[in-house]
């Protein structure tokens, strides 16, 4: 089942095409990978999927039902979930806080606090921020904030995350944690479509890849056709 | 030309760094590599003035540092590009770019050195009157880079100026660092990709937790026993 | 968790008391102390409304008097028509319909430019009440029905319980929450399901709804009023310094500044008569340059210094890259 669709999406700034003609598609339980050159859209992309920007033209549908046009909240309680490039937690918030609020909001009957706290405890040991708890999320380093934004994702119970360039400036032992992090979120049931520009994790953990440039979608396959495409390596890859 | 002796400090309460010595020669291209929260980013603040250390000297061009406020420090011909490039999102970059001139010897070459900076980052001059908002994270980071290098640096200190780039962005970026040695600018260079980081420079500081636990020649570090474990991942 | 219903238990059975105590005192202190707590209860409630929507979401309204003022009216123009408490419920409810229009028309503004608009809204409807009056009704202000003083103090009292109530537990909810996280960061907020427009709209709303029954009540002590009484900018400033002089953050502390400050201007007034708003302002500059987090982020500094020095809120996180 495609769990999401795009087709022929167009985002334009005034003048300037961001998105200029693409159609994608997400299978259910795919770890889908999406690359290219800064500049290419990406995080527009996941903008557009998101609600937080709407498209000039163009269809999105999740599930099989037509989302364009509706809010963030709304595609959230559906089952959409992201993180995003410049981490947004609430600073002045707990870990646990942030946690809390996902699981607080994340269906439409609501829920109440106390199943709420234990499954946002439950998702701080599968995260492995079970220390961390009580801290203030201002004060967390880049990397742990970025795990926290996951935890909170995750937390609206969604069948599909987005995540925004969740390796940047991670340590090899880091992107491996972190690879084994999306696995274990994968073999929860959850589809994955991420951004990222660290390789060596896209290539291991992607199903498929989805290359754009200028806004457009350019090439499309499994890991290995990827970085065996000509064009790609002039473009992104580099030698 | 840069000589950090034994350098603690604080932020707030907490000790970042412990008795941190370094030294770069003119022309060199010097890597300070460590992993998150090792306190290369407040390595750099310490240098450039922005959090200034606690014990301990600092020396640039032979003029003790410790004590100048970061614009004086800038005036010696030393340039901090930081993480995430943290331009003025609401300026054009063109507009940034000029401010990065802000020194007066510097503004008076502004266009020469300008359009140095759109030859090596042909992107932002496409991008000249757009807004820096507008800009993608690896254009944000071309533009910082490019706005350091407009006050004509003797020393540019780039933190972690891969964080965010393609594959083929950071080939060119490196490419940039060697160009940019050859035109005569030192450089000191923070990142967390420790393998690209070594394979660039010359000598190498190795950070954890706020110490220095290894330093050498580059080639030398790739070869090391604990640097292959702990940040090569072999 | 036996803390925090300890900690609850023990605010109920402190409000209960509280309550009784206030509601008792009446008939044994003068008619000026009846007068002055009259006051003191109407800029507590108008704080502390303020703070609700204000404080967590830093979308500072400077509307507090246009809702006030519409309550005033409200009482002027139909005080004599209907029973006292339906004037009251009146005042909050039509300040509610109000306040979700301007929710509405205001949802893109952020910032200084929702804090401009606010104001700029609350000055339109002063000078447009005016305008009204003198072009199209002849006469400018009117005459309010007196109630007595006691009267109005039991009203305030039970608007002033029921604010803190509400307040207390809108604040303690998932929407509090959420209404801090809007604070925060929207868009995250946003995107982790809270409907956000929505949230802002309705407690916006809500905090409304007090600072006009609080107009409809208080209006009785001015016998006559016009709209630049009725619609004083001072009434949406003043709730904001009191909120800062207090701590915006919690409730207590609210109501610490505007207690303090209602307390302090009447001092002020009575003996220094010529001079008082030199001396008022004086106060409130230096309390915001010293203590910008109010008088209750001082009792925290205090703490602070006492237990000699600040835990360590860094690099809890145990993050190292030592190989194992």
């Amino acid at each position: 089942m495609r769990i999401l669709e795009g087709g022929e999406l167009k985002k334009y700034f005034g003048g300037l095409a961001a998105i200029s003609n693409v159609d994608f598609h997400i299978g259910q339980g795919e770890i889908v990978g999406l690359i290219g050159p800064n500049g290419a859209g990406k995080t527009t992309l996941f903008n557009l999927i998101s609600g937080s920007l709407f498209p000039t033209t163009g269809v999105i549908r999740f599930k099989g039902k037509n989302i364009t046009g509706l809010r963030p909240h709304q595609i959230c309680q559906r089952g959409l979930a992201r993180t995003f490039q410049l981490v947004k937690l609430f600073g002045n918030m707990t870990v646990l806080e942030n946690i809390l609020l996902g699981a607080l909001f994340s269906s439409q009957t609501g829920m109440n606090k106390v199943t709420a706290k234990r499954e946002s405890l439950e998702l701080l040991e599968f995260m492995g921020l079970s220390a961390m708890e009580g801290t203030l999320a201002k004060d967390l380093t880049v990397a742990n904030q970025k795990r926290v934004e996951v935890a909170r994702a995750l937390a609206t119970k969604p069948d599909l995350l987005l995540l925004d360039e969740v390796m940047a400036g991670l340590t090899p032992t880091e992107v491996d944690s972190a690879i084994e992090l999306i696995k274990r979120i994968s073999n929860r049931g959850i589809t994955v479509f991420m951004i990222e520009h660290v390789m060596k994790a896209i290539m291991t953990v992607s199903d498929r890849i989805i290359v754009l440039h200028h806004g457009e979608k350019i090439a499309e396959g499994t890991p290995e056709e990827i970085a065996a495409n000509p064009k790609v390596i002039e473009i992104y890859l580099g030698t | 030309m840069l000589e950090i002796d034994k350098i603690n400090t604080f932020h707030g309460k907490v000790k970042a760094l412990w008795d941190i010595s370094l030294r770069i020669a003119e022309k060199e291209i010097v890597a300070l590599v460590g992993g998150n929260g090792s306190g290369k980013t407040t390595m750099l603040y310490s240098i450039s003035g922005i959090l200034p250390p606690a014990s301990g000297k600092m020396h640039f061009l032979g003029k003790k540092i410790d004590g100048m406020s970061p614009h004086q420090i800038v005036k010696l011909g030393l340039c901090y590009i930081p993480e995430g490039g943290k331009p003025f999102p609401d300026m054009t970059v063109r507009e940034n770019l000029e401010m990065g001139a802000y020194i007066y010897e510097t503004w008076k070459r502004k266009e020469e050195t300008m359009d140095q900076v759109y030859r090596l980052f042909p992107v932002l001059k496409e991008r000249a009157g757009q807004l820096a908002r507008t800009l993608s994270g690896g254009e944000r980071q071309m533009l910082a880079m490019g706005r350091g290098l407009m006050s004509r640096p003797r020393l540019c200190m780039f933190d972690e100026p891969s964080y965010g780039l393609s594959p083929l962005l950071v080939k060119e970026f490196f490419d940039i660092m060697k160009t940019l040695r050859k035109q005569g600018v030192t450089i000191l260079l923070v990142e967390q990709n420790v393998r690209n980081a070594l394979e660039i420079s010359d000598r190498g500081y190795i950070l954890e937790n706020g110490r220095v636990v290894l330093e050498g020649k580059s080639g030398g570090l790739l070869q090391n026993g604990h640097i292959k474990k702990a940040y090569l991942g072999l | 968790m036996r803390r925090a219903i300890s900690k609850k238990i023990f605010y109920c059975m402190l409000f209960s008391l509280c309550s009784i105590l206030m509601a008792m005192i009446p008939p044994y202190v003068s008619p000026y102390t009846i007068i002055l707590l009259n006051s003191i209860f109407m800029y507590i409630v108008l704080t502390v409304s303020w703070a609700l929507f204000s404080g967590p979401t830093h979308y500072l309204s400077l509307a507090s008097a246009a809702f006030f003022g519409l309550g005033i009216y409200v009482s002027a123009i139909l005080g004599e028509m209907l029973p006292l408490l339906a004037v009251i419920a009146l005042g909050g409810f039509i300040s509610f319909l109000l306040a979700l229009l301007v929710g509405l028309s205001s949802l893109r503004l952020r910032g200084m430019y929702f804090t401009i608009f606010t104001f700029g809204l609350s000055e339109l409807i002063r000078h447009s009440v005016q305008w009204w009056e003198v072009n199209k009704t002849g006469t400018v202000g009117r005459w309010v029905i007196g109630v007595d003083h006691t009267t109005v103090y039991y009203v305030m009292l039970g608007i002033l319980l029921i604010t803190l109530a509400t307040t207390y537990a809108i604040k303690h909810s998932k929407y509090g929450l959420a209404l801090l996280s809007i604070g925060e960061s929207e868009e995250a907020a946003d995107h982790i399901g809270i409907s956000v427009n929505t949230l802002k709209i309705i407690t916006f709303a809500i905090s409304t709804f007090f600072m006009g029954a609080t107009g409809a009540i208080m209006a009785t002590r001015w016998s006559y009023i016009d709209s630049s009484i009725a619609f004083n900018p001072l009434f949406s400033f003043m709730p904001v310094l009191m909120a800062i002089f207090g701590g915006v953050g919690s409730i207590f502390g609210q109501i610490l500044g505007a207690g303090v400050l209602t307390l302090l201007a009447d001092f002020l007034l009575t003996k220094f008569p010529y001079y008082y708003m030199l001396l008022y302002g004086m106060i409130l500059v230096v309390v915001v340059l010293f203590v910008p987090k109010g008088l209750t982020g001082l009792k925290e500094e205090l703490k602070r210094w006492r237990e000699g020095g600040s835990v360590n809120p860094g690099r809890k996180d145990g993050a190292s890259i030592h190989p194992e």
